[in-house]
Order: C-alpha cells, then structure tokens, then sequence
C-alpha cells in the first residue's frame, strides 16, 4: 500500500515575480535577470555573501529555496540526512558552461568552472539549508511531472526521505523559471501528485 | 528483493576491455602518460590517462561513425561488453534498461566546432554540436544496443554513474525492468582539463592518492556498466551471478561547492547508508575501492569519514585512480567493474606509488596486489562536486 | 607612498575579482586576515586570487602551496608582488 504525502508549500519565480504558496511574495520591474534575482534576494534581508558568487543558475534556486523554507523553518529537521532534494531542467549548467568559455580565452576562471555542473545548484542549496539525504538532478525537454512524482514517491515510501524539495530550476541567459515544491510525509496541503504538480506551471 | 550483477564491461587507460584491464591491475601497470590524443597547451606538462585507442580505431571497434562523440564511443564498447557478458538467452522477452551517466557529453566535438563558429555564425558543421548534450551519448549508444524500454542519463559529477547504478537497481526492485545496464562513461576534453587545471588540483606527475605528499589528481577517461538484473532473470542465465548489489546510499555534504568537508560528513553518511542498507557491520566489509583522487582535500575527508566509521583491524583498501586517473563521469563505473572483480577472483588491487601514509591516519592502503583472498563484502566509494555522495556494496552472491 | 598606493588598488581588486559585494575596499585593513576568521574566503577564492595576481600584475603563481603565505593579508599580498616585480622586470 502507497502512502499518500502533501504538498505543503510551493513557490514560483517567472516573470520579475516571486509566488508562494499562490500569494504574490515579490515583485520588481529589473530589465534584467541578474537585478531581478539580485532584488530578491536583498529583499529577503539575509547576510549571506557567498550569493553573489554564485552563478545564475545557483541563485535562482537560492533565491526560491529561501522564499519557499521562509516560514516554516523546521523543514531542517533534526536528523538532516532525511531531507532532500529532486530537481530537473531543460538547459543543465549551459549557462555557466558558456561564462566560463568566455574567460577561458584569456585566463580561465576557476570561480567560474565550479558552477559548470548542473547539481551545483543542489550543493548551494544543500549548504544554506543543511539539507544532507539524496538528491538527484534530471535534465528533461520539460518538467517530467509523472517520473519526478514516482521518483519522489519512491524515495519517500522506502524511507529514505522524510521530506523532499522537488521541482524545475531552469536559467539560460535572459530565460529563467523555478518551480519548487516541498513534499512532506506529514503536513497540511494538497495531496502530492503529478496532476496537481502540474497546476503550478 | 536482491539485485544481481550479471556482466562486466569496461575501457579506460589501463585496457580496453575487463580481461585486459584486469590483467593490468594485476600486473601493477597503471595508463598515465602525456597526452597522444587530446589537442591542448597543456600537453608536455599534464599527463593523462588516456584511452590507447584513436576515434578511428573506436568507430572501428563499434561501427558506428568516426565523427561521433568520443563519450559514446568509449560508453558503447564498454556497454556492448558487459550486455553480452550477462549472457541473455537471445530473443528472451524482457524490460531493458540503459542508465548512463557522463559529465561532459558531447564537449570534445564542440570544441571542434566552436573556433570557426566564434569567429563566423556561418561557418562550423552542426553535426559536430547535435550530440552535445549529456543525453545525446546515451541515446545514441542505447540505439545500438537495442535498449528502448527505458533510457537515462544521470549527470552529478564525479559520483554520476554509481548514482547510474543504484538508480537501475531502483528500476529492478520497483519492477520497472528486468535488465539494467548501468554505469558512465566520458572523454578527456580541453573543457575539463583546463577547468581542473584551474583548481590547480592536477598533478604533473602520475599520482599518488592517500600518500602523505599527495600533490593532486590526474585526469582519466573511460567507461565502465555493469548489468544488473532480477531474481527471475538471474535464475535463467547459465551461470551463476558475479555479485549481489547488497548496498546503496546516496548523501549531501551540505559543506562546499567542490570542496569537502573535514570531517567528511557526506561520505559519512553515503558509507553507513550503505551499510543499513545491506544489514552489514563496518567490520563485515572486506575491501574499499577507495574514491581516492590523490587531491590534499578528497583523500584527508575520505579518510577521515572511514576512520569514523572502521576500526582495526581496518578493511583493506586502495584507490585504482593510481591506474586509471580519475576518470570522472566513468569512475564509478569502472570502479564497481573493478569491485566485481575483485569479490570473484578474491583479489585485491594496490594503490600505486603510496610512499609515505598520510600522518592524519591510523590505516594504510594496500601497496602491492593480493591475491587468494576470501572477500564476502566490498565497498565502493565515489564522491563528486556539488557535494553528491555515494557508496556501493557488492556481495558474494 | 608606493606600498600604500598597491594594497589600496589590491584592496579595490579583492572586492571586484571576489564579488564581495558587502565589503567595501576601505574595510579591509592592511594586516587583516583575508581567509578564516578575516573575509570568510574559501578555496576558490585563494584561485581566483591566484588569477587577479596573473591578471593585473603577471605573476604567476605556480605553486598552490604558497597560497596560505602570500594571501594572508593585503600587505603580504603586496609584498609578494613588490619583491616578484623586481625580480622579473
């Protein structure tokens, strides 16, 4: 018999506008990208000044991470190694991938290389929040909702999580969107399934 | 509901297939040299572990085009290795699985492609960026293998195809397949090589992981698959299973983007996993196929964490990178090969050129090659960027 | 004074190559520790470092080891470069 878990919290950043949980949580009319992620995280207030070194990539998943752990920040539990992390997207790490090229025709950037790996996000994550179970990053043409639903499932109906921040994380150039999820064995929420996954795209 | 290991393949610097592999980790040769194949600036001053093999003569080996990527080159022959090794009775109705895991995809071919593109948007063959993402080189060697159920690529660095592994054996127990072919491959590119050679963490001498003057890694390629299959299928083959994937895990550092932490506790956490997993004791593993890259940091956090989790007498233990380089996207793969092997022909291999154990460390890996040992239990480390931990256990079946 | 005037540009350097986007260069003290307790740099940004040195002033820094000593502080910094410029005009 499958257990059923919820969704109890969701966040969206598209559009200059960060979303939790359906309510408008930020907004601002930055031209770019860059600003925008920048303004949302000083927003946020927090001293944390390993975010501008991060690629862009990185901070969006920061950046919605945070928003979406904000009031409840008892999603680090106790035992840290039953929280985890799922994410996928279209564009892997091409972003970074093609910064780090531009320097490397005069001297490469080593701050710049270590951000050319697609789960490098998860790790930024993993360290602001002391996230320590599995996590796993897919690259897909678009969010998967049914293979990360049953790979979330599994995860959890083996015990192997307690709880799990699933979603899309994708950044290319101008061209952002993250849709993050928390999916909790216990909690108040709709109840964790593609379908309903689906309504926050 | 136990996973077995049915066959091995494998290509690296040491050989280019398991016999010939084996036979060079027995004869303590290892494969690092200065570059033959890779074009770079670098090449009198960084050597590699290449594969002894040209595009030329891979397309050969494999049929398919000289102008595929060499990732799917090195991953087909390693693959088609281990799926005829397994042995499967031949039109025999079963879920067929490939999850395949690189880091740099279809990098070396892009790299050819980009000069003359960067210079003029018209210029460069497209055929040469098609197959650049990570994706691109398991599909194209899933097709020739014939896999279509059920195809996946997995990409976390350094730890990428253990996490290939475990995620077959997932496939398995959830009845999803019936056969998995599992492990990772990748090619030595320009991308990677100056990337780490920014991290000055490349040694320009052959390594020496876990020696107390260790000065860093050398890069390898390579691929390694293992096929698992399920209890039904495994009843079916002619021969008895090499192993039994008895442990798993899978953690974060939570500490640094590249960096461990000190106290190691990601691979901490990956090797009791394992253990849980599998209903072992630390005292019940007989040998580790350590991560072991030969960086000041990796080697200190690795240790650290087995000195958490061991006491004497300490398993045996020794890094087969002082063979093959690291061979990053691959490694895990090729290491479970080695693991594999090392569990059926009761052998362990030595970590070369370790002259002065670290001081931090109240253990020593093993210097010369073993053999006649009884080993029921051996574990496999990979740990990769991004913090992403994993342990393997494989078990006499 | 020629020392002062190169730990003021290093110190503008530091803030730009790191991305130290809370710290303004006047912050730094000559003598502060740059790594642990100091700026809170880790081990990219000792490369990085090791890329400004090449960037701005030719240096190269071949050996990693010699990081802890030469990125103590701005003056340390500064020194290095002084007595490595006159040694390799």
């Amino acid at each position: 018999m499958e257990e059923k878990f919820k969704i109890t919290s969701v966040v969206s950043v598209c559009n200059n506008r960060i979303w939790l949980n359906g309510q408008l949580a930020f907004e601002c009319k930055e031209p770019d990208t860059a600003r925008f992620l920048l303004s949302a995280f000083q927003n946020l207030k927090v001293t944390y000044p390993k975010f501008y070194k991060m690629d862009g990539l990185s901070k969006l998943g920061w950046v919605a991470t945070e928003y979406l752990l904000k009031d409840k920040p008892g999603f680090t539990l106790n035992d840290n190694y039953s929280a985890g992390m799922v994410l996928a997207n279209k564009n892997a790490s091409l972003d970074a991938d093609l910064k780090y090229y531009q320097t490397v025709a005069s001297i490469p950037s080593p701050a710049l290389f270590v951000y050319t790996l697609p789960n490098i996000v998860m790790g930024e994550i993993s360290i602001r929040h002391k996230l320590k179970g599995e996590n796993a990053f897919f690259i897909q043409e678009e969010f998967d909702a049914d293979f990360i639903a049953q790979y979330v499932q599994g995860l959890l109906n083996n015990n192997i999580l307690q709880s799990c921040i699933c979603g899309w994380v994708d950044l290319l150039n101008e061209d952002y969107k993250a849709v993050l999820m928390r999916v909790e064995k216990n909690g108040e929420g709709v109840e964790f399934t593609s379908q309903n996954m689906l309504t926050y795209f | 509901m136990p996973v077995f290991v049915a066959g091995l393949g494998a290509i690296s610097g040491i050989g280019n297939n398991v016999a010939e592999c084996l036979h060079s980790l027995q004869e303590s040769r290892h494969g690092i040299a200065p570059m033959v194949y890779l074009q770079s600036e670098h090449r009198n001053r960084l050597p590699v572990a290449e594969v002894k093999l040209s595009n030329s003569e891979l397309a050969q080996l494999t049929g398919l085009p000289v102008h595929i990527s060499r990732t799917a080159l090195l991953s087909l022959v390693a693959a088609k290795e281990a799926f005829l090794d397994a042995g499967l009775p031949s039109g025999f109705p079963c879920r067929k699985a490939f999850v395949s895991a690189n880091s740099v995809g279809g990098m070396d071919k892009t790299e050819n492609f980009f000069p003359a593109f960067a210079a003029n948007h018209e210029a460069g063959h497209l055929r040469e960026v098609i197959h650049h993402e990570c994706g691109a080189i398991s599909e194209i060697v899933a097709k020739e293998l014939g896999v279509t159920d059920f195809v996946s690529t997995i990409s976390t660095a350094c730890s990428s195809s253990a996490n290939a592994i475990f995620y077959g054996a997932r496939l398995i127990k959830n009845d999803l397949a019936d056969v998995v072919i599992a492990g990772g491959c990748d090619s030595l590119t320009k991308f990677t090589l100056n990337g780490f050679n920014t991290l000055m963490i490349l040694d320009e001498n052959p390594c020496q992981p876990f020696d107390e003057n260790r000065r860093g890694l050398n890069l390898g390629e390579g691929a390694g698959y293992i096929v698992l299959v399920s209890e039904k299928i495994a009843g079916m083959l002619h021969r008895m299973p090499k192993a039994v994937l008895s442990g798993y895990a899978n953690a974060n550092d939570a500490y640094h983007q590249t960096a461990s932490s000190p106290d190691g506790t990601g691979s901490f956490l990956a090797m009791t996993g394992a253990l849980k997993m599998a209903g072992l004791h630390p005292e019940e593993i007989d040998y580790i196929n350590l991560h072991g890259t030969g960086t000041q940091n990796n080697d200190i956090a690795e240790g650290t964490a087995i000195q958490r989790i061991f006491s004497n007498p300490y398993p045996l233990m020794s890094s087969t990178k002082s063979f093959t380089g690291h061979t990053l996207g691959a490694c895990g793969g090729l290491e479970a090969v080695f693991s594999v092997l090392s569990l059926q022909h009761g052998i362990v291999f030595p970590n070369l050129r370790l002259e002065t154990p670290m001081k931090e460390l109240p253990f020593t890996p093993v210097t010369r090659f073993k053999s006649g040992i009884s080993l029921q239990h051996v574990m496999s480390n990979s740990f990769g960027f991004g913090g992403n931990c994993s342990s393997l256990i494989f078990s006499k079946s | 004074m020629v020392m002062e005037k190169l730990m003021e540009d290093l110190k503008t350097q530091i803030v730009e190559q790191l991305n130290l986007q809370d710290v303004k260069p006047g912050d730094i003290g000559n003598d502060d520790p740059l790594f642990n307790e100091g700026l809170g740099l880790d081990s990219i940004d000792a490369l990085e470092l090791i890329v400004l040195l090449q960037q701005h002033y030719n240096i190269k820094l071949l050996n990693a080891e010699e990081g802890p000593k030469v990125f103590y502080s701005v003056r340390s910094m500064a020194e290095y470069i002084t007595t490595h410029q006159k040694a390799n005009p």
